[in-house]
This record gives structure tokens, sequence and C-alpha cells, in this order.
């Protein structure tokens, strides 16, 4: 459906619309919101990772001065146990409760159990400490396959395992077990040259945006609530908060502020119910920010995991089978990405013979939340090494073996679909091209390796309405959060259409009452489902503009022609009119003109990319130096080249610091012991070379410039393609992510 | 718990945190932005332990403007800066520096104190008296952009711009200080400050140019 290629717009990289706000310090942030007679907030969090709640007695607080109204669990309103699709995926409401304000249990240290607000934050932090909490201590249990045993102490004494449907006898920690399966596995090895088959493990890690979570809450009497925030999506907080608190959706206006980064960790509310049942209980407006340590105990990280991977291929490098077995840390309540990892785990590849098997297991963790292809980086790290392992056991480059694997268009998919297209063998092919691949790599204790990484992207639903302004410019107004670039983008598919310059739209994002319903900033659908919108959007202001020229030029509509701008006429007498002189000319011709588009695609079109990168580790300290990275993804289309080379990076960036760094330390009593940028370590400038972003493009059919998401793609293959770099530096393979000087030295067998 | 000990608890995580930023002053933070960093990072924690609130009248001159507020021994710049107001009962509402870490982990707080990048965050209100004190909101000449803020636009350096203001305080200094740097000498000079949606090339970038810009 991709209508022309050469894009006056598209593909440009002109200068982002909110550049100067951000620059000079004049952007509002979520924090930075101020109004009249303003309460604090703070939140009393469970020092314990799993206890029994006993009582909670908020009297001491309650009379301490300045205060002016303490919640707790018992002032939610009571709610069925039901399923509600929410966000990014769909989550029971007690269990969204639970989460906000501890009922019975507080399940992981960090669980929000009672809130104070009062005159001021320090008033609000001491009214903390007067109340009192008894708790029953009861054992945690952390990490994944200790939750899945048998005898392993029970989060949820009432859940029972989702077996397929089946629902088991016995209580469990795991809450569902599906299977996937396709053509005969045991066929499948008994044709292969060689079976490899690894275990790995890969900890907590959290997505690290730099602003805190915030939240300001006003509840008017009328019971109008309107709340000011940081989110990746107005919508799922709107529809969050009214299921938590049983209010109408038309009750609840959510007001987007700007967002310091989410990463998909600002779908999940936390504090946005509490600054309203405080404001409900007090009649004022209450702010309640969280503190870095906050974030850090009290929100989704992304989950730890056990994966092993089977996989069979002949000495010509063919793919026989393959199985993967995939059990992923939920976190405190149900609701991990395992469905996603299991999705994406094989999905490069033609596989006909082969089963994934995923569990979706809690623990006493913060309830994990979406980080950027939730699921895929966990399952691509063990899956593109063990076809690393394969390579080099067959001996046969690994390019060649992921261009002679590739799934092509129509391939019978383990999980029963066809494989829609997308540019594997082009991005392997620009990997295998680029200088970076064939230079030489010198000196002791370096390696090079690679991986891929795929993510289906999402659709999902999005508004736009664009207003035409007298001086020929636009406003196009938009229910997306803009995370990291989306205004521009979004506003240069509507300039393309109507043939103006991406500096003549003027983008807002909109609160809940000011735009029609769009869905998160997330799964990279952003560029492209937004983006559809305002082409359609743009789509339904040309075909006014050609009924307004047609009017002036007393003409049908038929014979108005419009083309790079200009709308021309060729009836009668040659007319000629441009987009500005039209929108100057509105008020002759009828008033004013709003154009609106929605979109709900159903064709995202996946996104994939093959990382290369050189290391160097040095063998008494065990650090892994990153020497240079080069990235290769398929963009269908690039909109804002600078934009997507910017996400190449910055995904690549995170994934890095997930394969060298980052990680929860918990000890003994189940508590994180690294809950500061101190010791939970995000990459640096010093940590990182240059990244090079090689963009591919191989148009997405399913948008009307080709566009595919590309924001999530590019965290999944940094850490498999460093930890096969490290083999080919140490002849050791790593299993275990992070990738830690400890963990390397104890691969190496030197500690 | 009881109040002593928790008292004693309270005390801990102060010493300990003290001597902490002590043994780390090396490393991260003095290798970029200013060693005073080190001296009010003590200090604050410093106040932090102390019984005894007291809260005074001081003058601040932030962006070449006079401010009157009142502070408390504990109050951070930072907080002067965002929710303070002045003794006429108005905001001082800068809120361009951001609270991050507020423990002088990721340099989102940075402003200029007599020409020197510090982390608001560890920096007490009390010390930053009879100093000049410039925030992002003051490096722009009324409409002109700074040569870094422009360089920084030019060149996308941001994606979701949370770090945005820290940066450009942090490069406006350490190009004031070293005018014409290497590529290294940026990497160490910003190494104080972080950028979780990893826009470090496109930040060199703007550097660079920015550098070019002011002659260096
Ligand atoms: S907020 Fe001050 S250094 Fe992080
Ligand atoms: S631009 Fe988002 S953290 Fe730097």
């Amino acid at each position: 459906m991709a209508e022309k290629k050469d894009y006056k717009v598209v593909g440009t990289r002109p200068i982002r619309h909110d550049g100067v706000d951000k620059v000079t310090g004049r952007a509002l942030y979520g924090a930075d919101f101020q109004t009249v007679g303003l309460l604090h907030g703070k939140v009393l969090r469970s020092p314990h990772a799993h206890a029994r709640i006993k009582s909670i007695d908020t009297s001491r607080a309650e009379a301490h001065p300045g205060v002016r109204a303490v919640v707790t669990a018992k002032d939610f309103p009571a709610v069925e146990d039901k399923i509600a699709d929410l966000g990014e995926g769909a989550a029971n409401v007690k269990d969204l409760q639970d989460n906000v304000l501890a009922g019975d249990k507080a399940l992981y240290k960090g669980h929000q159990v009672a809130a104070v607000a009062a005159i001021d934050p320090h008033t609000a932090e001491e009214a903390l400490e007067l109340i009192d909490v008894e708790y029953e201590v009861l054992p945690p249990v952390i990490k994944v396959l200790d939750a899945m045993k048998e005898d392993a102490p029970l989060l949820h004494e009432d859940m029972h395992t989702d077996e397929m449907g089946e629902k088991s006898e016995k209580p469990s920690n795991i809450a569902a077990h599906f299977q996937h399966k396709q053509g005969d596995p045991e066929k499948g090895y008994a044709e292969a040259d060689v079976v490899v088959e690894q275990e790995y493990t890969t900890e907590t890690v959290h997505q690290g945006y730099i602003e805190p979570h915030n939240a300001t809450a006003l509840y008017n009497p009328d019971g109008q609530l309107t709340i000011w925030c940081s989110t990746q999506g107005a919508f799922a907080v709107r529809g969050q908060v009214s299921e938590i608190l049983q209010i109408p959706v038309s009750k609840v206006k959510v007001v987007p502020m700007e967002i310091g980064g989410g990463f998909g960790g600002k779908i999940n509310v936390y504090i946005k119910p509490i600054a309203a049942m405080l404001s409900m209980k007090t009649g004022k407006p209450v702010k309640v920010l969280m503190s870095r340590a906050d974030v850090f105990e009290g929100t989704g990280p992304t989950p730890g995991s056990y994966v092993r991977v089977k996989m069979g291929a002949t000495n010509d490098g063919r793919i026989t089978a393959a199985e993967a077995y995939l059990a992923f840390e939920a976190g405190a309540y149900p609701g991990s990405p395992v469905g996603a990892a299991a999705f994406c785990v094989f999905s490069p590849y033609k596989v006909e013979n082969g089963t994934v098997d995923g569990y979706d297991v809690v623990v006493n963790k913060p309830k994990t939340a979406a980080y950027r292809a939730p699921g895929a980086t966990n399952a691509a790290f063990a899956a593109e090494t063990v076809i690393d392992e394969i390579c080099e056991k067959i001996g046969m480059d690994p390019l060649e073996f992921r261009i002679l694997n590739s799934a092509t268009e129509g391939d019978i998919r383990i999980d029963g679909p066809p494989a829609p297209r997308v540019g594997f063998i082009e991005t392997v092919e620009a990997a295998k091209d680029h200088p970076h691949y064939s230079a030489p790599l010198e000196g002791e204790n370096v390696g090079r390796g690679v991986a891929s990484g795929y993510w289906p992207n999402f659709g999902m639903k999005s508004s736009v309405s664009i207003n035409v302004t007298g001086d020929g410019t636009i406003s196009l107004v938009e229910g997306s959060t803009d995370i990291g670039g989306t205004r521009a983008s979004i506003a240069m598919q509507a300039a393309e259409v109507l043939g103006i310059p991406a500096e003549s739209v003027t983008p807002t994002v909109a609160d809940t009452d000011s735009v029609g319903y769009t869905d998160v900033t997330g799964g990279s659908r952003t560029a492209f489902a937004t983006g559809y919108a305002a082409y359609e959007a743009a789509q339904d202001v040309k075909q006014q503009m050609i009924e307004r020229a047609a009017k002036l030029w007393e003409v049908d509509p038929e014979e108005v022609q419009f083309a790079d701008g200009v709308f021309s006429s060729v009836n009668g007498k040659e007319q000629e009119i441009d987009f500005k002189g039209l929108a100057e000319r509105l008020d002759e011709t009828g008033g004013p003109v709003v154009g609106r588009g929605t979109a709900d695609p159903n064709q995202p079109g996946p996104s994939i990319g093959l990382h290369v990168v050189d290391v160097e580790v040095d063998p008494d300290t065990g650090k892994i130096d990153i020497l240079r990275y080069t990235a290769t993804q398929d963009a269908g289309k690039a909109v804002h080249p600078s934009y997507v080379e910017g996400q190449i990076q910055g995904g690549a960036v995170q994934g890095i610091g997930w394969a060298l760094n980052e990680e929860y330390i918990y000890n003994e009593k189940g508590e994180m012991t690294n809950a500061s940028f101190l010791d939970y370590r995000i990459p640096t400038c010093l940590d990182l070379p240059m990244i090079d972003a090689v963009i591919v493009e191989v148009p997405n059919p399913g948008h009307p410039f080709g566009v595919r998401g590309v924001g999530e793609t590019p965290i999944i293959a940094p850490p498999a393609a460093i930890a096969n770099a490290v083999y080919r530096a140490t002849g050791v393979r790593l299993k275990e992510l992070p990738m830690s000087p400890g963990r390397v030295l104890k691969a190496m067998g030197k500690i | 718990m009881s109040k002593e000990k928790e008292k004693d608890q309270t005390q801990g995580t102060s010493i300990s945190r003290r001597s902490f930023l002590k043994g780390v002053g090396t490393g991260a933070v003095a290798a970029s932005v200013a060693p005073s960093v080190l001296i009010d990072a003590e200090t604050a924690a410093e106040a932090q332990m102390g019984e005894e609130i007291t809260r005074a009248k001081i003058k601040l001159d932030i962006n070449d403007k006079a401010y009157e507020v009142e502070v408390e021994s504990r109050t951070t710049l930072l907080s002067v800066l965002r929710d303070g107001f002045d003794t006429s009962g108005n905001r001082v509402d800068l809120t361009g520096a951001k609270p991050i870490c507020e423990r002088g982990e990721c340099g989102g707080c940075t402003v200029q104190v007599d020409g020197k990048a510090v982390y608001s965050c560890m920096t007490l209100a009390l010390d930053a008296q009879g100093k000049q004190i410039t925030t992002v909101e003051g490096l722009a000449d009324g409409d002109q952009l700074h040569p870094v803020q422009e360089a920084f636009v030019q060149h996308d350096a941001l994606m979701c711009g949370f770090c945005t203001p820290g940066f450009v305080v942090a490069a406006k200094s350490f190009l004031d200080q070293n005018p014409s740097p290497s590529h290294e000498e940026i990497k160490e000079g910003l190494a104080g400050n972080i950028c979780r949606c990893g826009t470090y090339p496109f930040i060199f970038e703007a550097v660079k140019t920015a550098s070019r810009k002011m002659g260096g």
C-alpha cells in the first residue's frame, strides 16, 4: 500500500518541535506541576519481602499536626475478581488494587502499604513513622526455579496453575503454563548432525527511566477527578484508576505531562490512585513523588528468568528441530512477558519441528512491567548463543547460517500463524557488507560476536485531529505521549500528505477529554499507528480543502487536483493555490476545517535487527570492554532517520547495560540491596564506544509510508552478541546475565 | 522498631553514606563535575544527621536575580529552586533542574555555582549564599539560546529530555573550563551525568559543535 517513494518530508531530519522547551528547562514534567493549596503525599512501604499484614493502626499518624489524610487498602471500594484489558495487557482488577496498596499480604519489599497527605513533604514523612503496622514475617521466594518447587512458600494460597486452560488441583506459584508445538521435534533431532542444549539464567533488571513516577490528583466535590502525571498512556491511567477506584471513566480526566522516559515501565499505575484517594479524602490537590529507591523497589522491573534451549542442525547448516523452556518471574502477581518471549524466541527462523513451553511464576519481587521488547531479550540470549555454538560446531559463518535459516513470508511459525514479511536477510546482508564485519580484530583477549533480535510490534488504537489555521499551518492534536520524538515523526506524516513543511505543524499531546481514545506509547506502535491516524486525519483535511478550492473556483471537487502542496484546476481557466493560500481563505469558503483520523491497524509489521560487537576481556579482572558496535535494523521506512538511529543506539545501550552490569541484587531476606544509581549501574558515556546504527528499509505493506516501529528491537540482541564475542575472546561461554566481572572470572575458572 | 533503634539506624545510614561519598571521590563524581560537590555532599549528610532543625532567611543570587528565601539547615539548593518561596510568598519556580536520584548519582540537577557545575541536590541552600547561581533557565539571553542549547537542539541530543537540563549546564561549565576538548575529554567531562535514553553519541556531537560556536 506504500503509496510513493519520493517523499518530501518523510525521511528528512527536521528540528523537533519541543527541542527549545527541553533545552531551556521550560518543558513541564509531572514533578514540575504546581497548583494552589497543594498537599504532599508520602507512601509507607513494606520493609519485608513477604509478610502477612495483621493490622494497621493509623491513629497516631492522623493525629500528627499538619496531616490531612491517611489511606490504606481498607479505603478501596470492593471489586470483583475480574480481568480487565488495560494498558499493554490484561490484568486482574483485584491484583491491581492489591499492588497499589497491600491488602492481607505484603508481597515484596517496597510494596505500598499506606499513604499520608500533609501540608508539606517533611510532615508527611514524619507521619509515616507514626503508622503502626503489625507484620507476620513469612519466608520469601525470590528465584523462579525456587518458586516452582513443590514445597515453595506460596505467595497466593488460592492460586492454581492454569495448565492450558485447566486449573491445577494443588495451589502453586506457577500462575500459568502453556505450550506451542509444531511438527515432530524427535524426528528433527534424529535428522540432525549436531544437537546443542544449554541452560541460561537472567536476573531482574529495571527500565531505569530517570524521571521517577509522579502524580498530582484533584477530586472535585462534583465527582470529577483530574490527574496530572507522567505516563506512557493517559487513557491507560484513566482505565486503571477507574477500575481500581470504581469511578466511571467519564469522571476521570488524565493530563499527561512531559515524560522523562518509560521504556514500558510507565504503563502500570502505582501512586496515581493513591494521590486520587488522598484528594478524595481531603478535597485538596495532592502531589505524590517517588524517590529513586521507591522506583527500584516498588515499580515493575523486567523479570529474571530461567531459559533452556535445545536445537538440532545438519552439517550443511539447516535447523531440523528446536525447543525452548521459558520460566519467567512475574513478580508478586501473575503477568510476566513469557508469552512475548515464546513468540519471539525462534521468530527469525524457519523451524518445522519445535516446541515452546512457557511458565508464568510469581515471586516476592515487584510486579514486573513491560521493558522494551519485554521477554524477547531473555529468550534471545539463550537461542542466539545456542545458534552460535551450532555454527562453531559445523564450521559455518554465523551470518550465513542466519541467511540460510531465515523464515520467509508465509512459513508457519511454531505458535501457528504464518510469518509476515520482514527484512531479516536484508539486515544480515547489511551487517555482512558493513566494514566492521570484515575489519581485522587485533590483539589478545578480543573477540567478535553477532546476534539477531526480533519483535512483532503492535498496532492498537490511536486518534488524531487536525485544525487548519488561517496562516497556513496546522495544529495536530494527538493522544500519544511523546517519549522520544514522536511529536515530530507524527507531525511529519501529516505534513507529507498536505505538502507542507514539518515546521508548519504544531503538535500537541492532549488530555483524555480533549482527544479520541489512544492506546499507550509502547509496543513500538506510536510512529506507526498514531502516524497512521495522522495520515488519515490529513487525508480528511486534504479532502475538505479540495472542496474549499472547488467552491472558490466554482467547479466540481472532482475537477480539483492536489499535488506537491498545490491545489489546481485545469477546467476552464487554469487556477492554482497552495495550501497556505487556501488556508488564508477559509472564511470565504465556509469557515473552519477540522480533520479527524482514527486507526486500529492490524499489520504493524515486525522489526528485526542484527548486531555485531567486538569486545576485549581483561583476563585478570573479568571486565568486558566494548570496542566497537554496529547495529542494523529494518525500519520499514524511517520517518525521521535521526530518531531511528537514536532508538537503535539507545536500545543497544540499554542492552549493553543489561549484558554487563545491571541486576537486582537480593539478600537472603529477599531485600534488594542495590536500589540506587551508584549500586545499580546503568551505562554512562565512559562505558560505551560509538554505536553505528545502520537503517535497512523493507517497507511494511500495512502502512501508507511503509513504516515499522523501531523502538524495542535494538535491546534484544546485545546480551547474546556480547556473550558470543566473549566466547571468541576467552573460549568460555557465559550463560548467566549480567556478565559482570565476577561471573566472567568464575566462568573462566579463575575464582 | 523502637525510637532509639530507629535513630541509630538513620545515623548509621548517613555516616556510611558520607564515608562512601568520600571513598568514591575519585570516581564518578569528581572525574566530571567540580570537586566542590564532594565537600557539599559531606556537609549535606552532616546536616541531615543533626537533630536541631533551624530556619533562617537567606539571600540567594539566582540567574542574576536576588531572592530572599526562608530555608532550614537541611534544605538543599535543588529544593529551593523547585519548591521554594521567597519571603513575599512568590514561588522561585525554577524547575529546570530535575530531582532524579537526589543523592549525587546522576547529574540531572546540575547548576552552576560561581562558575562551577555542582549537583544542586547535594548542595545546601545555606552554602550557596553570596555565590552566583546559574540554572538552565539562566543560560539563554532572552530569545537567544546559549550555543550549547542551540547545539543540543540542532543535533537532537535529547530523547525524553529529562536529563537534558543537567547535561546542558554540565556541558556549558565543561566548555567554559575546556573550550576545545577532545572526544575523550568530553566523555570524561560529562561522565557525571546519566542519560538512560542513550543519546550520548548525539550529545558528543552537540558539545563539539558548541565548542566551535563558542570559538573553542
Ligand atoms: S538528582 Fe542530583 S545528582 Fe541526581
Ligand atoms: S534524553 Fe531521556 S534520559 Fe536523556
